[in-house]
């Protein structure tokens, strides 16, 4: 008698414990998804109301005007980043994941390689930041410039893109590469026809997030691209260039409304752009899977 | 189409003895085309790229930092005051570095804020993590389970700034109204709990900035929690079952323990994250400098903001003893960065996907 009263005392306390955990796994989610919702949001409640589009096709002005010159220096710093971080980082994880080989004792090469991008992946960015700053925007007297900002920002994503393009090679199977061997192709060749054929949405997916990433950057930024009112040039040095992420950064606690409306305007375009480019990224990565599931 | 069928060569030149010995169809296949050299030379090229930078990077550092460290000694981080001295007095000398009148720099308020903000953010994104990532694999129907967890994922690439501007516009302002002074006036005057009590400030401190920060890695954690759980095997957690265990037993007798350290690594990840964070954190955390938060509400300051936020003014003192102590105090930053880092990279490597978009700041 007394038994059964502990069991189902027992019983009855281990079923408190399951709704417990049942309540704390949903609170759990709300936590995450009520901040994300109510951040969003107010953003939105904030930028839309006083919306209006001259603001793509005004630079600033003292007391607000537009974001063009943010808007057209962000695109062309994610270009640039694009090119020196999207070259180096693509070709760097190929040569990590197709020419390091085993060496004599069996063990993978590179590992040395592999920890010092590890290493450079684990830089605080402001850090990054400054060292472009002391280095080459004094050292070198480039001035705030666009070449500082890509370097430094190209420095802070190529880990990514390396890794993410490691990832995806080591990913295609070895009978894909023998099998362009053994069909007599060369090494580069069926490098470039099958295998990174192959990996190429993992790749891109690499690129769209480090992309993302260079979107919403503004420490390293803030002392390296200096900041400007002016569209952007072609200038390499000497020029200071607009980024959005500056206008949230400074424009929030100066004394003018209008300027309030600036600083939300560009948060709304941030999140527009970094939320595109993480949903294009994972359209690629559905993709690619849907049809690697038809080949099979 | 002589060629076609080679006559068997009957000369003794190097190279006909060379074909006699027979074909070697390794080097035949990676004959020196112009396109496979390419490739090898330009890829390596590219790998020693960054790795150079990485040299360059730490090169400037510490040539930057060594007047900073020779002058503050290991002092440096135990000290607590922060001044840049008299720039416009005379310049004093001390083990051969110049620096101004008065300049004394002590790094313990950057670093203890620096660990407090990112310790508060652990223990609130652990635990919310692992009970979204649940949430997510286990009790939810799939076809609301999937966007969800995509939108959790990208909520990690959210720009640090505009997080920020929220944090110091609508969530800080927020809590020190509603939240703050009810957890302040209730919470008993017994040691670790007193840390809650007193002045709760406008909203720009401590807590907020452990809030905002948890906010930023959860993401990271939880969506890495959830591709772990996904490849827990069906079979253990049905068996348990089948014995009798509740939910809750099988998430905590199966499921944790056999992604156990992919949750450490995912955890690091975000610390690592959390500690290196700048722009949020120099908006929402009020920004003083020479002093630990009194409590779990005040103001301070961490490495990453004090550099933000100093640089500039540091440019002033002409004998660059301020810009060199920020080189020091980036220093010690990338250091523990990298150990953290280093650390989850070596765990989670083990464990599977690792590309979460983490801005940065």
């Amino acid at each position: 008698m007394s038994m059964t009263e502990s069991l189902s005392h027992g019983t009855s306390w281990r079923r408190v414990k399951s709704v417990i955990f049942r309540a704390f796994t949903l609170l759990a989610l709300v936590f995450v998804l009520g901040p994300a919702i109510w951040l969003i949001v107010g953003v939105v409640v904030k930028a839309v109301p006083h919306w209006s589009w001259g603001v793509l096709t005004h630079v600033p002005s003292g007391n607000g005007g537009g974001l063009e010159n943010a808007i057209l220096g962000t695109l062309v710093i994610m270009v640039g980043v694009l090119i020196i971080a999207g070259t180096t980082g693509v070709l760097a994880g190929v040569f990590l994941s197709e020419f390091t080989g085993v060496n004599r004792k069996g063990r993978e090469r590179g590992t040395i390689l592999r920890t010092g991008i590890d290493v450079l992946a684990g830089f605080p960015s402001i850090v990054l930041g400054y060292v472009g700053y002391v280095a080459l925007v004094v050292g070198l007297h480039w001035g705030f410039s666009l070449l500082a900002a890509l370097i430094i920002l190209s420095l802070m994503v190529v880990p990514y893109i390396t890794k993410a393009t490691e990832t995806a090679l080591r990913q295609v199977p070895t009978s894909y590469r023998e099998g362009a061997e053994a069909l007599g192709m060369r090494t580069g060749y069926g490098l470039r026809k099958v295998v990174l054929r192959t990996a190429l949405p993992g790749i891109v997916t690499g690129l769209l997030i480090a992309e993302s990433i260079t979107v919403g950057e503004t420490a390293p930024l803030l002392y390296t691209a200096g900041v400007t009112n002016n569209l952007p040039n072609w200038h390499l040095v000497h020029h200071p260039i607009g980024y959005l992420t500056y206008y949230v950064w400074t424009d929030w606690n100066q004394p003018l409304a209008s300027l309030h409306y600036i600083s939300y305007d560009a948060s709304l375009i941030l999140l527009v752009m970094v939320l595109s480019l993480l949903i294009v990224s994972r359209l690629v990565v559905a993709r690619s899977q849907r049809h690697s599931e038809a080949a099979r | 189409m002589s060629g076609d069928n080679p006559t068997p060569i009957e000369t003794s030149s190097p190279v006909a003895s060379a074909i006699r010995r027979g074909p070697r169809p390794r080097r035949i296949a990676a004959s020196l085309h112009v396109e496979d050299r390419l490739w090898q030379v330009a890829t390596r090229v590219a790998v020693t790229v960054p790795l150079l930078g990485l040299l360059f990077v730490i090169i400037i550092l510490a040539v930057k930092a060594w007047p900073a460290i020779k002058v503050n000694g290991p002092g440096y981080l135990t000290s607590s005051v922060w001044q840049v001295g008299n720039f416009y007095g005379a310049v004093q000398h001390t083990h051969g570095v110049a620096h101004p009148q008065g300049a004394v720099y002590g790094a313990w308020p950057l670093i203890a804020g620096t660990l407090e903000s990112s310790l508060i953010a652990i223990i609130i994104a652990v635990p919310v993590s692992i009970g979204t990532a649940f949430a997510l694999t286990e009790r939810l129907p799939k076809w609301i389970a999937q966007p969800l967890g995509f939108f959790v994922e990208i909520l990690a690439g959210i720009p640090s700034v505009v997080i920020g501007l929220w944090g110091v516009l609508v969530l800080g302002p927020f809590l020190a109204q509603h939240v703050y002074p009810v957890i302040a006036n209730h919470v008993p005057n017994v040691p670790v709990l007193r840390y809650f009590r007193g002045s709760v400030g406008y909203g720009e401190g401590l807590l907020t900035s452990g809030l905002v920060l948890s906010f930023m890695i959860v993401p990271i954690i939880a969506s890495t929690t959830r591709d772990l759980f996904l490849q827990v095997p069906v079979l253990p957690k049905e068996g348990a079952e089948a014995l009798g265990f509740t939910d809750a037993e099988v998430a905590r007798r199966v499921t944790l323990p056999w992604v156990r350290s992919g949750i450490v690594g995912a955890t690091m990840l975000g610390l690592g994250r959390a500690i290196g964070e700048t722009i949020a954190i120099a908006m929402v955390s009020g920004s003083v400098l020479g002093t630990v938060a009194p409590n779990i509400y005040g103001t301070m300051t961490t490495i990453a903001a004090t550099i933000v936020s100093q640089l500039d003014s540091s440019l002033t003192d002409g004998t660059g003893f301020a810009l060199s102590n920020l080189a020091e105090a980036g220093l010690l930053l990338a250091l523990i960065s990298i150990l953290v880092n280093l650390a989850a990279r070596s765990i989670v490597r083990h464990t599977g996907k690792l590309m979460a978009p983490v801005g940065r700041g």
